[in-house]
């Protein structure tokens, strides 16, 4: 039995992985518990996929094993679908709705994938769909989307929703912490397991 | 005493200050940029920082101030370790006063590098310590006292973290930030100072001397530890120490390397302990080779023996594979995933709006059947463009040029080189191929920045690492001071002048350069330039696909047509490309 709860968050260089993750942790120091996390960093942000491994009560090392994460939180449908097999058979994805079909699928002329057959081919898993833009807008902010996806995947994080919040307070710049604050409440109120 | 939840390079710059660091120079390089970014940013710094023009420059600087009895810090990637191997050899000779420490971040995996060595040698070749973190806790509690060990032992301490301490996050207990106030002087001593024959023979054997009061100072900082548990050990070394320690079994016996020269004796007297014994560490089988050395009739496993890989980097699952493949059956079990198949790749590339890309674009329209050596950068991502040939080191486009020109190649060659990378090392390679008669021409591209590694200023930018305004260089000038006869300076979004100037410079004999030169897009944005977005007419589109063959990210395809997207900067050169002409600027109404 390990000792630790794995979440890996996911997405496109610029879309506020690192921020993600950054929470996750921050939430961790305020509750006293060990935290161990793992990122990308340098040119590959450049508009190419990324991951972040995040592992609360983790002690060792920082990267997560294929197959044994708890917790998959997606801010693109084709990026969730390329990290699922790190989640451990009952694993639980948390996906934003949205796709960006990187530019070589155009360059290459390789068959442009659709919103619904990413979707089917996740559907082995226990999946939740959120309309994360459309939220961050509503809060103020197309920019907090991550905020949202964070909010949206809280309930199964084993961390309180007030260290996460205050956690959120601390990082996110100080004028945008009311809309970031709204952010992760009304993702909160749409996530699975509310 | 705070505990925060850090990034590792974020640990290793609060060590640092903690210390407290006296000089700090470097020269950004993935993963270890952030290291004098945070430094620099810090509100308690008292500590002098530069980012240097390459790592030997960087490192000379920072060996002087050791020199004036300075705690004094340098920070490269591994691969900025070979520019900077000429005074790193010596260095050990003449030792140093202040405590100084040389941080080369290695990259197993290469994650953003061009090859995979492993620094822990360099430390071996120089006979100089290595500390070699296997946790972030540990990777600033290293930086923290390898002052302290530099200065006890009068010699460089070589500090080597991988991109899996760098780039992890963890909670770190640091301590808190110390002012600097000390005042280097350099008291004259030639014969600690000045290598002549005479007196590096004498060093030398000094150097030689040292190595005992090395291997005992090394074997007391603790950094070197293991537990007793049965018949067989595990040892390993930095990050795969703490994959082991997740999935070791209880009876197993567990040793940790972090520090070297390791001490043999100490060392046989735990191997010898036991019937066998698997190694574990990443690249070079630096530990190994000494556990063969004092094994007796120890039955080792490791890299020789094939049970573990000599490249890329280790994982919880290798480890734990390793492990099976030798009969020391992991605490966990991973089992065997696949990734989903057929996935679109999402590789990085270049932004929206790059100056790059044009000028990759008009170089193979203008030289079409042409050779292009290319460098270190963000426009290596050119090779997606099929505009980069060839790519070896930091400068090496121009050099290998000129090299292509002497040896007989008949085609056009065409080198490009970001600002950064030219001022680095490009400069000896422009005169070369210049003093030697070379045919080729060289494409500066001049964003006025170091990009890749995070946006650090270079002498080209007008401002130091701290932010203090500097005289701005003139590329042109210094192009021309080399003896290059025809320089041209083009704003690479213009592309009928950006073609006409490499069709000019195609044209002459000798040595040419074109300095392209736009901000880039990522500096701009952040400074607050907004150009108006471009839409295409979707009545005058004819979907022909040249918009999209330039690649650029904010032009998609839908319904057979080109349609851009959010991540327009508003360059035009799409525009200027589109044979229709249904590119034309938003207009609001």
């Amino acid at each position: 039995m390990k000792g630790s709860y794995d979440i890996m968050i996911v997405g496109i260089g610029g879309q506020g992985t690192i921020l993600a993750s950054n929470i996750i942790g921050e939430a961790c120091i305020l509750e006293g518990r060990t935290v161990r996390g793992a990122e990308t960093h340098g040119m590959a942000q450049r508009g190419g996929s990324v991951e972040s491994h995040v592992r609360i009560d983790g002690k060792f090392g920082p990267l997560i094993a294929p197959g044994t994460a708890d917790l998959l939180i997606g801010f693109d449908l084709l990026e969730g679908l390329r990290y699922s097999h790190f989640l451990r058979p009952d694993g639980k994805i948390v996906l934003s709705e949205r796709l960006v079909i990187p530019t070589s699928v155009y360059v290459q002329h390789l068959a442009i994938p659709s919103s619904e057959e990413l979707v089917k081919q996740l559907s082995r898993f226990n999946l939740t769909l959120i309309k994360a833009e459309e939220i961050a807008k509503e809060a103020g902010s197309v920019l907090s989307s991550n905020v949202v996806m964070l909010g949206a995947a809280s309930h199964q994080i084993p961390l309180d929703e007030s260290s996460l919040i205050q956690a959120v307070q601390r990082l996110v710049p100080k004028k945008t912490i009311e809309i970031n604050t709204r952010a992760f409440t009304m993702g909160r109120k749409v996530g699975p397991g509310c | 005493m705070d505990q925060r939840y850090l990034l590792g390079n974020e640990a290793i710059a609060l060590a640092c200050l903690e210390s407290p660091v006296g000089f700090v120079s470097g020269y950004p390089g993935t993963p270890s940029s952030e290291v004098i970014e945070i430094i620099v940013a810090h509100p308690d710094r008292s500590s002098y920082v530069e980012w240097s023009v390459n790592e030997k420059v960087a490192f000379e600087n920072a060996l002087a101030a050791a020199w004036c009895g300075v705690r004094s810090l340098v920070t490269m990637k591994h691969v900025g370790l070979n520019v900077a191997a000429d005074p790193l050899m010596t260095s050990a000779y003449t030792g140093v006063t202040g405590g100084f420490v040389i941080m080369s971040a290695d990259d197993p995996f290469a994650h953003s590098s061009q090859n995979e060595q492993d620094s822990r040698m360099y430390a071996k070749f120089a006979k100089i310590p290595c500390l070699d973190p296997s946790t972030l806790q540990e990777a600033h509690d290293m930086v923290r006292d390898a002052f302290a060990l530099s200065e006890a032992l009068g010699l460089p301490v070589l500090f080597r973290p991988t991109t899996r301490i760098c780039h992890s996050k963890s909670n770190v207990t640091v301590g808190p930030v110390l002012p600097y106030s000390g005042k280097g002087e350099f008291h004259k001593d030639p014969r600690q100072y000045v290598v002549i024959p005479a007196h590096t023979r004498i060093l030398h054997r000094k150097l030689n001397e040292k190595q005992p009061a090395v291997r005992k100072r090394i074997s007391e900082s603790g950094y070197n530890q293991y537990h007793f548990r049965g018949k067989r050990a595990i040892i390993a070394s930095g990050i795969a120490a703490a994959y082991v320690q997740e999935i070791i079994p209880p009876d197993v016996s567990f040793m940790k390397i972090g520090a070297y020269p390791i001490d043999e004796e100490w060392l046989a007297g735990f191997v010898r302990k036991h019937q066998e014994v698997l190694v574990v560490e990443e690249l070079f089988p630096v530990v190994e080779e000494v556990v063969r050395e004092v094994a007796g009739t120890v039955t080792i496993f490791g890299k020789k023996s094939g049970h573990a890989p000599y490249e890329g980097e280790l994982s919880p699952e290798s480890v734990a594979r390793i492990m099976e493949s030798c009969g020391f059956s992991p605490a966990v079990h991973y089992s065997s995933v696949q990734p989903a198949p057929d996935l679109p790749p999402r590789p990085p590339i270049l932004c929206a709006g790059c100056m790059h890309r044009p000028v990759f674009y008009a170089i193979k329209k203008v030289f079409r059947d042409g050779i292009y050596p290319s460098d270190i950068g963000c426009y290596t991502l050119g090779l997606q463009l099929g505009a980069v040939d060839t790519t070896i080191c930091m400068g090496a486009s121009i050099t290998v040029g000129s090299g292509f020109s002497h040896a007989g190649e008949e085609r056009d060659i065409v080198a490009t080189i970001g600002d950064s990378t030219f001022l680095h090392t490009g400069i000896p390679g422009l005169l070369n191929a210049v003093y030697n008669g070379a045919n080729m021409t060289l494409v500066i591209l001049d964003n006025r920045t170091t990009a890749m590694t995070g946006h650090q200023p270079n002498p080209n930018t007008g401002c130091t690492a701290c932010g203090g305004l500097s005289p701005q260089i003139s590329l042109e000038a210094l192009c021309r001071a080399c003896g290059v006869a025809h320089v041209e300076v083009v704003d690479p979004y213009d592309l009928v002048m950006l073609t006409a100037a490499l069709k000019t410079a195609k044209s002459f004999p000798g040595v040419t350069v074109v300095i392209a030169k736009q901000p880039c897009v990522i500096t701009a944005r952040r400074a607050g330039v907004r150009r108006g977005k471009y839409r295409v007419d979707p009545d005058t589109c004819t979907g022909c696909g040249t918009c999209i063959k330039f690649g650029c990210p904010a032009i998609e395809q839908r319904d057979e047509k080109a349609w851009i997207n959010d991540l327009c900067s508003g360059c035009a050169v799409c525009a200027q490309l589109c044979p229709a002409a249904a590119i034309g600027r938003e207009v609001s109404r």
